[in-house]
């Protein structure tokens, strides 16, 4: 299972990669792994505004259909479109081209509380016992 | 005992096979003399229901009640088929592994009302017409920035009902009805057109609940101006010649489907259908089959979309229906079958014009309808109460009265006419009236 340095973390099993006040947005590997096939993802528009821990879209598999949380609060800059007609990518490639929304965050220092990629690792593997 | 029908080309393979030219030469070897020559005194062939009717040696039920519920002639194929024992169960059995009739009963009705409809899909089904409308406008409160619900006046009283209770404890969602013209009996188009807005979901029935055909060209065209708009049939035969509902563009078609081969029977059961786009499937209640591949490629059926049901997303389901009406929809699967286009049609034709002679017989009578709009098989009448019970005294049911549901009109009766009723029931009626 990939957990890329580099990357924040929540135990909601979103990753978030910071670049000055923003921060793209997608789920983890783990994540991906446990819905299985991914057919469908729904986010909420451009322009947005979502507080910390507030659901921002939704992804279906075949098994279940699960909400995405915002690991930060602010408001939602850019949504991947190509989700939509491609959500299959979400298996194959969650750390890259299916990210999910980039979102311009309120408060920077909110990103202090996410993990990084050692202690999702341990969170990972301390929820599994 | 099955009943298998010979088309000439059945027994043409059959007189090749055996080598003859016609089916008497197999009685060739029947001396001339013994033969009886002379036709069977017998009479012509009779229809379904007239032949029942003979047999049961008694004048049809029912009379002229309608609004909602309405008796329609049924085949008896649908009876043998739907009372099969894998089909007649207490609970629906959705299990592909052991369930590859019903689910494909099932998806034949989900298609078969796409087609009726004009729109891309239709849910399994739902318990009524009346609760298909609430679980619509639920479905619209959840999209962004709705919040008013409006209807039209001359939507049925109880799907209004079922409506004020569905919505009742929902925050913000204010519910919002349309007065109808009291010249026409349609909606008042101008007071339509003050109500709608992005901020609002809008329903309306055709034929709306006075029998009278709304002018769906310009309900549309204002409809457009709202965030979700959807059309709600009471009287599925109307499909048979209405226009498509599809072809307005609506959001949503909901409405009742009890006349597609359902008896009348104590005010149930009921069929409710949901149709929508595929813009809108992931959000519209109640379940859906889908047709797949089993794992050897054969075709196969099996329940889709069901990862938003309350079983799975718990209190973020779509809704909490995670049932159907499954004996009814086969029920009026077989029926649509049945009958076929053609025979859809002429239904509705047949309760459109029964309709139009019955008024056309009461004007002359100096009887004059309470709306003049242009109506399907159902229209609004004054009768006062005497009349009425002293009809119900002779066995007629003369119509029901709907001054409980619209004090403004007193002593209103909506009288309705199908092919059920016959010239000889619309004789009586006009005669005691």
């Amino acid at each position: 299972m990939k957990i890329p340095e580099g990357l924040n973390y929540t135990q909601d099993h979103e990753w978030g990669k910071i670049d000055n006040r923003t921060m793209r947005i997608g789920i983890t590997d783990y994540a991906q792994g446990e819905l299985g096939d991914i057919v469908f993802v729904e986010f909420m528009e451009k322009g947005t505004q979502v507080a910390k821990g507030e659901s921002f879209g939704t992804v279906e598999s075949v098994k279940a259909v699960s909400e995405i949380y915002a690991p930060v609060s602010g408001t939602i800059l850019e949504v991947n479109e190509t989700l939509a007609e491609t959500p299959e990518l979400v298996n194959q490639d969650c750390y890259g081209d299916a990210w999910m929304v980039v979102i311009e965050m309120e408060d920077p220092s909110e990103a202090d509380s996410l993990m990084d990629a050692e202690a999702y690792a341990e969170f990972l593997s301390a929820e599994a016992k | 005992m099955s009943y298998l029908c010979q088309t000439d080309e059945d027994l043409k393979t059959i007189l090749d096979t055996i080598g003859i030219d016609s089916a008497q030469e197999v009685f060739s070897s029947i001396p001339v003399t013994l033969k009886y020559t002379d036709r069977l005194d017998i009479p012509g062939p009779l229809d379904e229901e007239f032949l029942r009717k003979t047999l049961a040696g008694r004048p049809s039920e029912g009379g002229f009640a309608g609004g909602g519920i309405y008796r329609h002639h049924i085949p008896a194929l649908v009876d043998a088929v739907a009372s099969r024992q894998e089909f007649l169960t207490a609970y629906t059995p959705y299990q592909p592994e052991i369930s590859q009739g019903t689910l494909q009963g099932i998806f034949e009705y989900q298609s078969m009302m796409a087609s009726l409809t004009g729109m891309e899909v239709s849910n399994a089904s739902m318990y009524d017409g009346a609760t298909a409308l609430a679980e619509a406008a639920l479905m619209a409160s959840r999209l962004k920035g709705i919040r008013r619900i409006i209807v039209t006046r001359t939507t049925h009283p109880a799907y209004r009902a079922v409506l004020r209770t569905y919505l009742q404890n929902i925050r913000d969602l204010e519910l919002v009805e349309i007065p109808f013209d009291p010249d026409t009996g349609r909606t008042d188009l101008r007071s339509l057109e003050e109500a709608v807005g992005e901020d609002a979901a809008f329903f309306v029935q055709q034929p709306n609940y006075f029998g009278i055909v709304e002018p769906m060209e310009k309900i549309a065209e204002i409809s457009s101006k709202t965030g979700f708009w959807g059309m709600v049939i009471t009287e599925a035969i109307s499909l048979g010649i209405m226009k498509r509902p599809g072809s307005y563009d609506p959001d949503v078609v909901v409405g009742e489907a009890q006349s597609f081969g359902n008896p009348v029977c104590a005010g149930g059961p009921l069929l409710g259908f949901f149709c929508v786009n595929k813009n809108h499937v992931r959000r519209m209640p109640g379940r859906v089959v889908g047709m797949t591949k089993d794992h050897n490629g054969r075709d196969a059926f099996c329940l889709t979309l069901a990862t938003r049901e309350q079983h799975i997303r718990r209190e973020k389901a779509t809704s909490n229906i995670c049932s159907n009406q499954g004996l009814c929809a086969l029920r009026s699967a077989l029926y649509l079958s049945a009958m076929g286009p053609k025979g859809l049609r002429t239904v509705a034709s047949q309760c459109a014009s029964g309709a139009r002679y019955l008024m056309a017989a009461l004007k002359d009578k100096g009887i004059q309808p309470l709306f003049g709009a242009p109506f399907f098989h159902e229209f609004v009448m004054k009768m006062d109460e005497k009349k009425r019970l002293a009809l119900k005294d002779l066995g007629i049911i003369a119509g029901i009265p709907i001054a409980a549901d619209y004090p403004e009109l007193p002593d209103a009766v909506l009288i309705t006419v199908t092919e059920m009723n016959t010239k000889e029931d619309l004789r009586c009626l006009l005669e005691n009236l």
